[in-house]
């Protein structure tokens, strides 16, 4: 469903992804793992085109994306969650989702905010508030509620576990199993290894812009070296 | 009772006008988070279009229809201008914005000369409601109370729009951010230009709607400009009820002071805005910006270093030619010499406050012009030899700039862009209103230099030795510790407070010796022309210094220096054409859009791509 073919992004002129390729199939939930400053954010925006790799390819569904605008590429159909969340502070919790909204797909889960708030309870009874006035495990439900708005086919989570309470983090690989069900494909970056562990397929394991791993977590565990050298656990 | 109660309805009306245009400007800076500087052009087109518009469609239908379609014109000229000048310069500093929509104005302003003529027009009387109607016996014309029943409608509307629909909701996420909006799949592009063609039309159907009131004439952009931003300012950006309220209150004292204090009408808005910003610095319903809140940050910048062997070797030289050249030259090109120098010297103090300080001042003509008028008054009511009131000039202006800067060091961005901007029109209004003193548009004449100055090469020596100076000096204070305290501050505040430099007193202080410089090149300014108006104090003063500045590029010291050499002498032939303001429009747009860095600025990039050196200006 996505290919990234050998991108190469920069932030000026330091230079973060080096020829970085992959793949994310249909219907599974794929952790792209590594340490701090390893480039999974990077990574994630140079998918969204929010950051323009300089050369490479990144297929979605038979189109490149490079070049194209951020619009363009959630239009296409794939949901952007960024690690610091972005809720829009002075709007309310229906107005947020609001934003995200659009039209349904053919290939892709549909949403209403009915349904998105049964999976987020807390966000039916916050509705009318503003996003500033949402503590931030609330503020982490909003964001993905909001980018579900979108239907999109696929979801990219950056570090959804980030900041946010044990109890949620246990809900929230709750919620990702249950778009699984739904039949959304799902990236989640993380740091959490147990966490990545407990909803995805499969690891993808970067350092230095680098894919250094790519396999089930069967694999990785089979081999703690690869933990040990780009893993801090 | 009555009579103030007319009063009071008088002054509602009146608001009507200034609250579209000033909701447009609000609307327009929310999304955008530009100022657009044109919006009176906008205003000043609705009023043009609108007399058009009602010559061809007679009656009633004809009158409200050319309104309406008024509005829509000028909303789509604003879209064009939003989709060729702005679209391509999102990302440039604040400065580059400010300066591309005064390439706008300017354009306008010949356009609009082109095809209206240079005759003010009359506006017609709106059908069915040419007389009056007496409310508890005092007249009110019949428009009036119209104008005043529809501007609650249109408040609501826009209310409406924002707060209850769709689209209202997505610019209200992208004020906040733009980014994430485009990330959630809504094509902001089109958003911005909506946004754009909305404010427009609101500057439009503004300038429409006062016609039976006034008319159409060219100055109109500027003369609003000054108030539709005391109100934005006083309201609040990016609120619309702020602008609401603001626009009444200044209406209402706006036709109380004419009845009670006709002298005083233009100051009295200024001094209202003062007092508001004392108690809210962010307006009534404003809020508080937080700056880099929108991640906009400028190119990395090469350090400024003071200038080598070779550099200074090549300043000798140009001194040297400057100091032979009354012997080559004859007394025209000395004159020009002198305005080249004095507007060095000016641009050099905007160059210090802006380029150094990071401190976008609108409104620095003040100090020049306040300098100017510092020495022309002690001349000429007071018979003060030359020498001494010369000295006052730039005295005053440092404390003109130590008054003016009390109210805005503490702004930052646009809002302090703004609010030196007002400030300067106040200064202004006192030398065009307070014609005792001033003489008004009549300016202070005879203003002559002593003896030993006063013909043109001792003048010119005299200039050469003051503006020079002025400007060496200004370059040292740059390389100084002082000249680091305050880049620091410009770069990062919080680091540089927690490097203990207090950072707004390092500003404060930076403000007063560009107000000072600034007034020293109006001293000498004065005498060599031996008189002074106010239109050394107008909007447009200020900006030719912004755009000299700019021109010359903002992060290269010479820049001011170059930038008003070039500017005097192509200001010299370019005036002498008919549209000289189309030409010189265009090509600031053409500069801001091509060449951001101004010409030293490409010049010097060039230079360094071909020596190869690249990589250390990205250091
Ligand atoms: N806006 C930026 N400008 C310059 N460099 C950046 C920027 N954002 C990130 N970097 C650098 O790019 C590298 C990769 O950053 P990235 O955010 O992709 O890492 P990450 O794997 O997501 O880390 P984390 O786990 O901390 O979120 C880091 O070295 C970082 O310092
Ligand atoms: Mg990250």
């Amino acid at each position: 469903m996505l290919n990234v073919e050998g991108i190469h992004s920069y932030y000026g002129k330091a230079h973060i992804l080096n020829g970085l390729s992959f793949e994310v199939r249909r219907g599974e939930v794929v952790a792209l793992l590594g340490r701090n400053g390893a480039g999974k954010s990077t990574t994630m925006k140079s998918v969204m085109q929010l950051v323009r790799p300089r050369t490479g390819r990144v297929m979605f569904q038979d189109d490149d994306l490079v070049g194209q605008p951020a619009y363009r590429v959630a239009k296409s159909g794939i949901g952007y969650v960024p690690e610091d969340r972005r809720i829009f502070t002075d709007l309310t919790v229906m107005e947020n989702l609001e934003v995200g909204r659009q039209p349904k797909r053919k290939d892709a889960p549909d949403w209403t905010i009915e349904q998105l708030f049964e999976i987020f309870p807390n966000l039916a009874e916050r509705r009318g508030n503003r996003g500033k006035q949402m503590s931030g495990g609330e503020q982490q439900m909003l964001t993905i509620a909001r980018t579900l708005m979108g239907n999109p086919a696929l979801l990219l989570l950056d570090e959804p576990s980030e900041g946010i309470a044990p109890v949620i983090v246990e809900q929230m690989a709750e919620t990702i199993l249950k778009l699984k069900a739904e039949g959304l494909t799902v990236m989640i970056s993380e740091q959490n290894l147990h966490f990545a562990r407990s909803v995805a397929d499969r690891a993808i394991i970067i350092e230095g812009g680098e894919k250094k791993f790519d396999g089930s977590f069967a694999e990785l565990e089979a081999h703690p070296e690869i933990r040990d050298a780009y893993l801090s656990v | 009772m009555a009579f103030l109660f007319a009063q009071f309805l008088t002054g509602l009306a009146n608001a009507s006008s200034l609250f579209l245009v000033a909701s447009g400007l609000s609307l327009i800076f929310g999304v955008t988070r530009i100022v657009n500087f044109a919006h009176g052009s906008f205003y000043m087109l609705g009023a043009f279009i609108g007399v058009t518009l009602m010559e061809i469609l007679p009656g009633h239908f004809g009158f409200w229809g050319s309104i309406l379609l008024t509005g829509l014109a000028v909303g789509v000229i604003g879209a064009f201008v939003e989709i060729v000048v702005l679209r391509p310069i999102y990302r440039a500093p604040e400065l580059f914005q400010l300066v591309a929509t005064f390439g706008v104005i300017l354009v306008i302003q010949d356009l609009a000369l082109m095809i209206w003529g240079a005759e003010d027009r009359l506006g017609p009387r709106a059908p069915g409601l040419r007389g009056v109607w007496r409310i508890f016996g005092e007249p009110v014309p019949k428009y009036d109370i119209v104008l005043i029943a529809i501007t609650p409608f249109i408040l609501f509307a826009l209310w409406y729009l924002i707060t209850k629909t769709r689209v209202g909701v997505l610019v209200r996420a992208a004020t906040q951010d733009r980014e994430m909006v485009g990330a959630l799949g809504v094509n902001q592009a089109w958003l911005f230009t909506g946004v754009f063609a909305l404010g427009s039309a609101l500057a439009g159907w503004g300038g429409a709607l006062q016609l039976p009131k006034g008319g159409a004439d060219l100055l109109m952009d500027f003369n609003i400009i000054g108030a539709v931003f005391v109100v934005v300012v006083i309201g609040g950006m990016g609120s619309l009820p702020g602008a609401f309220i603001a626009a009444v209150l200044i209406s209402v004292l706006n036709v109380l002071g004419v009845t009670y204090i006709p002298q005083s009408t233009l100051v009295l808005m200024f001094v209202v805005m003062a007092i508001v910003l004392i108690i809210r610095p962010y307006g009534l319903l404003g809020r508080e910006e937080v700056a880099g809140e929108h991640g906009q940050v400028g190119a990395p910048e090469t350090p400024i270093r003071p200038y080598g062997p070779t550099g200074q070797a090549v300043i000798a030289a140009l001194l040297l030619v400057l100091a032979a050249l009354p012997l080559v030259v004859d007394q025209f090109v000395l004159i020009l010499m002198i305005d080249m120098v004095v507007f060095a010297l000016f641009a050099a103090s905007l160059h210090f406050i802006l380029g150094t300080g990071g401190l976008v001042s609108f409104g620095h003509a003040a100090f020049f012009g306040g300098g100017a008028y510092a020495a022309a008054l002690l001349v000429f009511h007071t018979g003060t030899p030359m020498e001494l009131a010369f000295l006052f000039a730039p005295l005053a202006a440092g404390l003109l700039a130590l008054g003016i800067g009390w109210f805005c060091i503490r702004l930052t961005g646009v809002y302090f862009a703004m609010l030196t901007l007002a400030f300067s029109q106040l200064v202004w209004s006192l030398a065009y209103q307070w014609r005792a003193v001033t003489r008004g548009d009549d300016g202070l004449v005879n203003i002559w230099p002593s003896d030993w100055l006063s013909e043109t090469i001792p003048y010119y020596y005299f200039t050469l030795i003051l503006g020079i100076g002025g400007i060496l000096f200004l370059r040292h204070v740059i390389h100084a510790p002082f000249g680091y305290a305050l880049r620091a501050g410009r770069d990062s505040p919080r680091q540089a407070e927690a490097m203990g430099i207090n950072v707004k007193r390092v500003q404060y202080a930076a403000f007063a010796l560009a107000g000072v410089m600034a007034g020293l090149a109006g001293g000498i300014f004065v005498f060599s022309k031996g008189s002074v108006f106010p239109t050394e104090l107008e909007i447009a003063a200020s900006f030719d210094a912004l755009i000299v500045v700019f021109l010359g590029g903002v992060k290269t010291l010479a820049g001011g220096v170059v930038g008003a050499g070039f500017m005097t002498m192509v200001e010299d032939w370019l005036t002498r054409l008919e549209y000289w303001r189309l030409l010189l429009g265009l090509v600031i747009i053409a500069v801001v859009i091509i060449a951001p860095e101004g010409i030293v600025g490409s010049i010097r990039t060039a230079w360094n791509k071909y020596r190869g050196t690249e990589e250390e200006i990205a250091k």
